[in-house]
């Protein structure tokens, strides 16, 4: 047990510290998507200007082959310092990683450098209406037509697609298979074309971050398959287990950032005193804690093992739970003036009734825990 | 950075399931606790002979010499054990009284309490764990935090019948207590300690409950297949291992702040006790649940976990008094 950081952990985190007060972040610009998004996609290009974009890539790319526990304490640092998570999180995060796993070196040098510097964004193109937590059953069909794939079918929760030049597309490429996630391939989908139609989403908080993907002809060169035609299914699961690590560190101090706020809100209001109000503060204390600590747990599992203990599967069920617990309060202790339309504390909660369904909704991830981690038999679906 | 047992923390952690295994099995604490709450002897000098009491204490003092970490460790192989013996009392009081008791103290104490010769109860006067039969006790009701020591010879110990008879609790009423050294930060610290070391043995308690649901779950079928292939008994299992591994975060921290990081062991030693008083109750009471009827009969073996849990979060003062504290500290912390 040491839970302080060594000294080459305590070395990157003063050069990160560093390099924060000497670049700070500014501040975000309201009410404009695109402008916001426009901002983080210039904080992105600074990131990269310093080396920092990708510290969990290896160094050939441009990463600083920084360790899992490294890349907690970027992601803990960035949101400490109020920074918005880079323009190209999809592409940093997911898309990077897959290509270097499953790319020929065309497709290394060819992509990895615009993901790094955010000159080509990335959009992920796995879920469908009819296809959510259950990925393999998936309908868009690719068909060759010569050196190239012609692709028809919905994708949807697209989010950046409106931002995006490429899309992490997985399609199926044959029909005629035993089993549903036989079939599949993964394709690099340019989505600046005809046969790509981009809608926005509106979500109940009103906004639209999500957008609907309507393919009609979009066209595929055969080079821009990823990982082999048929192979789909193991490609997508290299960009999915990807898809939680490192991220968990940057959510869990947002939300601590935000419990502060509230504890600040309850404190002008005289209500740190009402032991109904102290025990729910506490509370989220505590929870925000455990994330912490449980997040720092699961890191050194994977690092002693190579794979997260029981309780990697635990910490995004707990903070999303956590997250709709402490916007809820907010609407307790604040009352209107947590509900008027544009105020942040509206936002966050409508906002958090997101959390526990994108990336895995909880009952899946309960299903996950249960017969993955705690061996019990395959439930009745 | 490294959130895990050492080689040498996990060599003890197998060693003593493996003894627990073999010498309190459910039966063994069956009869203990069939005879009116007393402590299993045999095993308890076995334990002694091992040196397990003395792990925190000082090798000068006739201790291992080892620190709270190591205590946490048998402290949660002990509850998951529910074994009916004095440890946790007697350890926890021995840690306590090694950080913080002056040398008087500690030279009259921990020898006799690292070989298991005198044994020790800790809690408050409503309720005191290991209270008969003990020598020395810690008490943690000072409004100060402050942890204090009382002797049987100074006080009236009066036995306390709970539901929980596998374990021996007291009352404790009239007399003085001394301050445990100088007293002030140093003693509050130490009843911080064992705050962490009671929420260390409730890890256990609920990793044993989880087990045991786990095994019934796979076997017990009805309509046609086994109960745990339910989406609503899974979803219960999941929640029950989401508590055990909170408590079990929280408490390991709680220990390796004891010794490493002093100055968070206050804050620690909350959420360790609040996450373990409410967990512990939880996790025990799904154990009941998902073992359908027979978790409701005595022989099934559930219910002493159950019992456990619920007296522990009784000697923890409850987990709403901790979020209090909680809530205070974070509030400090924005203002």
């Amino acid at each position: 047990m040491d839970l302080t950081f060594n000294a080459d952990e305590v070395a990157f985190r003063d050069e990160l510290r560093a390099w924060l007060a000497a670049n700070p972040v500014g501040t975000a610009p309201h009410g404009d998507e695109d402008a916001h998004y426009a901002w983080r996609r210039d904080w992105q290009r600074r990131l990269a200007d310093g080396g920092w974009a990708a510290v969990h890539w290896p160094a050939e790319h441009g990463g600083r082959g920084a360790t899992l526990t490294q890349s907690a304490i970027f992601y803990e640092e960035l949101a400490a310092a109020g920074a918005p998570l880079p323009a190209n999180v999809l592409g940093l995060l997911l898309a990077g990683p897959t290509i270097m796993t499953w790319g020929t070196p065309e497709q290394q040098e060819r992509y990895l450098v615009p993901i790094l510097t955010a000159e080509e964004v990335w959009c992920q193109g796995f879920s469908e209406p009819d296809a959510g937590s259950d990925l393999a059953a998936l309908k868009t069909r690719a068909v060759k037509d010569g050196d190239e794939w012609v692709i028809t079918g919905q994708k949807v929760w697209t989010s950046m697609a409106q931002y995006a030049k490429w899309c992490m597309l997985v399609a199926r490429t044959d029909t005629d298979v035993p089993k549903k996630h036989q079939g599949l391939t993964y394709f690099l989908m340019d989505m600046e074309q005809d046969g790509v139609e981009i809608v926005p989403l509106k979500q109940i908080t009103g906004e639209s971050e999500f957008n609907e993907l309507f393919l009609d002809g979009a066209r595929v060169p055969d080079a821009n398959v990823l990982g082999g035609v048929g192979n789909g299914w193991k490609v997508a699961l290299t960009t999915l287990m990807n898809e939680r690590s490192g991220l968990a560190f940057f959510l869990q101090v947002r939300m601590r950032q935000l419990l502060d706020q509230l504890i600040g809100e309850a404190a002008e209001r005289g209500l740190l005193e009402d032991p109904v109000v102290a025990d729910r503060l506490g509370d989220l204390h505590l929870r925000c804690e455990v994330l912490r600590l449980t997040a720092y747990r699961g890191l050194t599992a994977i690092e002693t093992y190579g794979q997260p203990g029981p309780e990697g599967s635990l910490t995004k069920w707990m903070w999303s739970d956590t997250n709709q617990q402490l916007t809820q309060l907010a609407a307790d202790i604040l009352g209107p003036d947590a509900l008027t339309a544009g105020a942040p504390w509206a936002f966050e909660l409508l906002r958090a009734r997101g959390n526990s369904i994108e990336g895995g909704t909880t009952e899946v991830l309960k299903n996950i825990v249960a017969e993955r981690v705690l061996g019990l038999p395959r439930a009745g679906r | 950075m490294h959130f895990d047992l050492t080689e040498d923390q996990k060599e003890i952690k197998r060693v003593a399931r493996e003894l627990l295994a073999a010498r309190s099995s459910w039966v063994r604490v069956r009869e203990a606790a069939e005879a009116g709450a007393q402590y299993d002897q045999a095993l308890w000098d076995e334990l002694a002979g091992l040196g397990w009491p003395g792990i925190a204490v000082a090798e000068e003092h006739g201790g291992q010499g080892l620190g709270a970490v190591e205590l946490e460790v048998l402290l949660e192989e002990l509850g998951y054990a529910c074994a009916a013996t004095p440890f946790l009392s007697t350890a926890a009081a021995a840690a306590a009284i090694q950080a913080a008791g002056s040398d008087a103290q500690r030279a009259r104490w921990l020898p006799a309490l690292a070989s298991g010769e005198a044994t020790a109860g800790i809690g408050t006067r409503a309720l005191c764990a290991d209270g008969i039969g003990a020598q020395v006790l810690v008490l943690l009701d000072r409004p100060s935090g402050e942890a204090v020591l009382a002797t049987p010879n100074d006080t009236d110990v009066a036995p306390l019948e709970t539901i929980d008879p596998t374990r021996r609790y007291a009352t404790v009423s009239g007399g003085d207590a001394e301050p445990l050294g100088n007293g002030g930060a140093t003693a509050v610290a130490a009843g911080d300690r064992v705050r962490a070391a009671i929420a260390a043995e409730v890890v256990g308690i609920a990793r044993r409950a989880l087990e045991m649901t786990l095994a019934y779950v796979k076997e017990r079928r009805q309509f046609g297949v086994p109960v745990g292939s339910f989406q609503a008994v899974q979803n219960r299992c999941a929640q029950m291992l989401l508590d055990t591994e909170s408590a079990r975060s929280t408490a390991l921290y709680a220990a390796w702040a004891a010794d490493a990081a002093p100055e968070r062991l206050s804050e620690a030693a909350a959420l360790a006790a609040a996450a373990a008083a409410d967990g512990g109750r939880s996790v025990t009471a799904s154990a009941i649940q998902a073992h359908g009827g027979i978790g409701f009969t005595w022989e099934a073996d559930v219910h002493w976990l159950y019992k456990r849990a619920q007296l522990d979060a009784a000697l923890l003062g409850g987990a709403r008094r901790h979020r209090a504290t909680l809530a205070a500290l974070a509030a400090a912390r924005v203002a």
